[in-house]
């Protein structure tokens, strides 16, 4: 049986009767100033009260039951006890009247400390922050949403952690005695069961009916979150389990966490892996959601230097430096068409990345590997899966699925590799190097030559972008916080800088779903302030103004962070899209911008910006500008400020 | 017989000499109305607006190497990802004033002269 501590009694002591104090005397100012200076107020200071009407005058004559006051600790503060001995940073929220006992639970008795209380405008920006932070240190964020409504906001993030494997720690209010539910809107922000509308893409969820289930199923739902492959949680908390007094018979206790160890693939499977791979003379290692930490770039380093194999990295993780010989990313379709092995690790889509597919009037496909390729796959993502929403992706011909965490299993495999090779085999592998190693210079060569193929062009190619970008922060301390999918800039960063470390990339939204970009680079950036760290991310126009309020939340709480905006002015992906129908009826493509793009009027971001207390400056369509601009937005970054700045961009 | 057949070679050799010829030499296009109509017509979207490509959507066009028969043939029947373009909605005039345009595109900078290319 689990050890139970007994909650301690942190918290802010004599706020209870601080509030008693200010109720009395402040209940009836307008627009108070803070409490403490309510409670002072002289009651000739208070507004004339107005004729009442006869009943009420009647029943105000009745004497009110009298008020009383929680002396000792409510449902609210025993949260915040279970809350804190998770560990939570941050709990990122919009406020919300059902949560209005746990949040004052958070800000009084807890001191907000640990978790501290980020103000976000949307919950959307709610759980991307979250998402992003996830990532960047491998800890979550506790979330809280309103019930109904809060939920519905946050629901496309939730698909977006859902799909992204990342774990986010939610909790919906909801007020379940409809005996004690205020007229009105209370009703309608109340749900028999909230959580039906994110059940199919959250990992677990419960409702819990009392104080010490609440603390059972916060510590459950937190190691259901952190166990491979992770994923989002919802816990949902009624409004009188947070706000009533607990009874002082009441046996209350934090249940205790336990250290997980992730699953880690089979041992005689990954047997015959090694046995595979050392002995094709075409292996491919792809490689997609895989490290979590700077030791899972560092095994998968060693494991491609033992064979002197090329990896492909996906990107949905920082895998594998960039810089590195070994790093064929730019090659992929060429390797893989020559490959005698491919090793997936923690693919999101073994299928597409085996497959051509074109998306004309007939859709079709076509396998690009060799008939006899043999194909091994290791990921947590054969351990757990819903069936609605169909992230599942196509089912790929796989030889050899290995069901287990793919950062936890590395180091098993590479063991089983070091084994089998002997050293006639290490003389091959090292003419494979030498061969990968001219390919990855010339891949760089021509990166370069590509992104030099639009530098003067405005508006500015986003090769020059990033060119410019990575000039403005590489000698710092620097982290990429993405901000979306990375095509839609064609992967500059990954092709043209060095990035080495854990947070020099921080993943994409997962679920493709648009919105993610704002909250997911200032949860990146809360994630980094900590350790002094630069954040930069490039996010889309059409995707910042999902989120435009994760500016307001960077300014407020001071997160010093650099946003870039792609500004190309159109939903660009999706103009493609309506060209591409309109190429198949031979309509021409004059109207296709109707409905795709930002314009007239275009958007002003840097005002945007600035109209929520953030530096910015744009719009920047000279090239020639584009560095001073950056140089002078580093520097008031580095002073503790987010900084945005307004680029008008080339498409992709 | 062989009188016909020696015939019907020579004009067949002769066809494919003459077609030669109009490879190399491409039909007069108006650079600048090919610029408008590189704009208007998407070719922009996907490939830039100076032709510098992308990697995710299109491939580089600018100072194309291809011959305009294999560049027209290209639009007309595309076999890759990229939509066909008809004669309804893009003329062979049309065609060639984009390939005049892509043609007269200045050389780019190399990227060892940029400085920021070389880190």
């Amino acid at each position: 049986m689990a050890k139970r501590t007994k909650p301690g009694a942190t918290g802010a002591v004599g706020r209870r009767k601080f509030l008693k104090g200010a109720a009395l005397a402040g209940a009836a100012a307008v627009a108070a100033p803070p409490l403490a200076k309510a409670a002072e107020l002289p009651t000739a200071a208070l507004p004339p009260k107005p004729a009442l009407p006869i009943q009420l005058a009647a029943a105000e004559a009745q004497t009110p039951p009298a008020e009383t006051f929680t002396e000792g600790k409510d449902g609210g503060d025993f949260m915040v006890d279970v809350i804190k001995s998770l560990g939570f940073d941050y709990v990122c929220a919009n406020p919300a009247s059902s949560l209005r006992g746990i949040h004052e639970a958070i800000i009084n008795y807890g001191l907000n400390t640990r978790p501290e209380f980020i103000t976000c405008t949307h919950e959307e920006n709610s759980v991307a922050m979250a998402q992003a932070y996830y990532k960047m240190t491998g800890k979550p964020l506790a979330v809280l949403v309103h019930a109904v409504v809060g939920l519905q906001h946050a629901s496309m993030a939730l698909y977006n952690a859902w799909c992204d494997r990342v774990p986010v720690f939610v909790m919906v209010g909801n007020g379940l005695d409809a005996e004690k539910r205020r007229p009105g809107v209370e009703w309608n922000h109340t749900a028999q069961d909230n959580a039906i509308i994110v059940r199919d893409y959250v990992k677990w969820d419960d409702q819990p009916a009392s104080l010490q289930h609440f603390a059972d199923s916060a510590v459950r739902a937190y190691k259901i979150a952190m166990t491979p492959p992770m994923g989002p949680v919802v816990l949902a908390i009624d409004s009188e389990l947070q706000e009533e007094p607990i009874e002082p018979a009441a046996q209350l206790a934090v249940p205790k966490l336990p250290r997980t160890t992730p699953p880690q693939g089979d041992i005689a499977a990954l047997a015959e892996t090694a046995k595979m791979l050392v002995a094709a003379e075409s292996p491919v290692i792809l490689v997609d959601r895989l490290a979590r930490s700077q030791d899972g770039i560092k095994n998968l380093v060693t494991l491609a230097e033992l064979l002197q194999a090329p990896v492909v990295d996906q990107m949905g993780r920082m895998n594998f430096p960039t810089r590195h010989p070994l790093n064929q990313s730019a090659r992929a379709r060429g390797l893989i068409t020559q490959a005698d092995m491919i090793l997936g690790l923690e693919l999101r889509d073994f299928w597409g990345s085996i497959h051509s597919f074109r998306d004309q009037i007939q859709r079709t496909s076509k396998p690009i590997t060799k008939p006899d390729v043999r194909t091994v796959s290791i990921g947590a993502g054969d351990l757990f899966q819903r069936s609605n929403f169909q992230d599942v992706q196509h089912f790929a011909d796989i030889d050899l699925a290995v069901a287990g965490d793919g950062e936890e299993t590395l180091p098993y495999l590479i063991e089983a590799v070091r084994g089998q090779i002997d050293a006639a085999q290490r003389g091959a592998f090292d003419a494979r190097g030498k061969k990968l190693a001219e390919a990855h210079a010339k891949s760089l060569d021509e990166a370069r030559d590509e992104a030099a193929s639009a530098w003067d062009a405005s508006p500015i190619s986003t090769g020059r972008l990033c060119a410019e970008l990575w000039e403005a922060i590489r000698n710092e301390d620097w982290s990429f916080a993405g901000g979306g999918n990375q095509t839609f800039f064609s992967n500059w960063p990954q092709r043209l800088w060095d990035m080495t470390k854990i947070y020099h990339y921080n993943g994409d939204s997962g679920g493709a779903g648009q919105g993610y970009g704002g909250g997911a680079i200032v949860g990146a950036a809360l994630a980094n302030k900590a350790h002094g760290r630069l954040t930069a991310g490039i996010v889309g126009d059409g995707d910042l103004m999902y989120s435009p309020g994760s500016l307001w939340t960077a300014a407020h709480h001071k997160i010093p962070v650099l946003i870039v905006v792609h500004g190309n002015r159109a939903y660009h992906q999706e103009l493609m899209h309506v060209q591409r129908m309109a190429d198949r009826h031979n309509r021409g493509i004059d109207r296709a911008h109707i409905g795709t793009t930002l314009i007239d009027p275009v958007i002003d971001f840097a005002k945007l910006a600035q109209a929520m207390g953030v530096h910015a400056e744009g719009p920047i369509s000279d090239p020639k500008t584009l560095g001073p601009a950056l140089k002078r937005a580093v520097a008031t970054v580095k002073s503790g400020e987010p900084v945005l700045l307004d680029v008008v961009t080339q498409p992709r | 017989m062989r009188a016909g057949t020696g015939i019907a070679v020579l004009a067949l050799l002769l066809a494919l000499g003459v077609g030669a010829l109009a490879q190399d030499k491409p039909p007069p296009g108006d650079a600048t109305k090919g610029k408008q109509i590189y704009l208007a017509d998407g070719c922009y979207q996907c490939h830039g607006y100076v032709g510098q490509g992308s990697r995710s959507t299109g491939p580089r066009l600018a100072r194309p190497e291809l011959t305009f028969d294999k560049f027209e043939n290209h639009i007309r029947k595309p076999s890759n990802e990229m939509p066909p373009y008809e004669e309804p909605v893009l003329s062979d005039r049309d065609a060639a004033d984009i390939y005049a345009f892509l043609r007269s595109l200045p050389p780019p900078p190399s990227a060892s002269s940029i400085p920021l290319l070389n880190h």
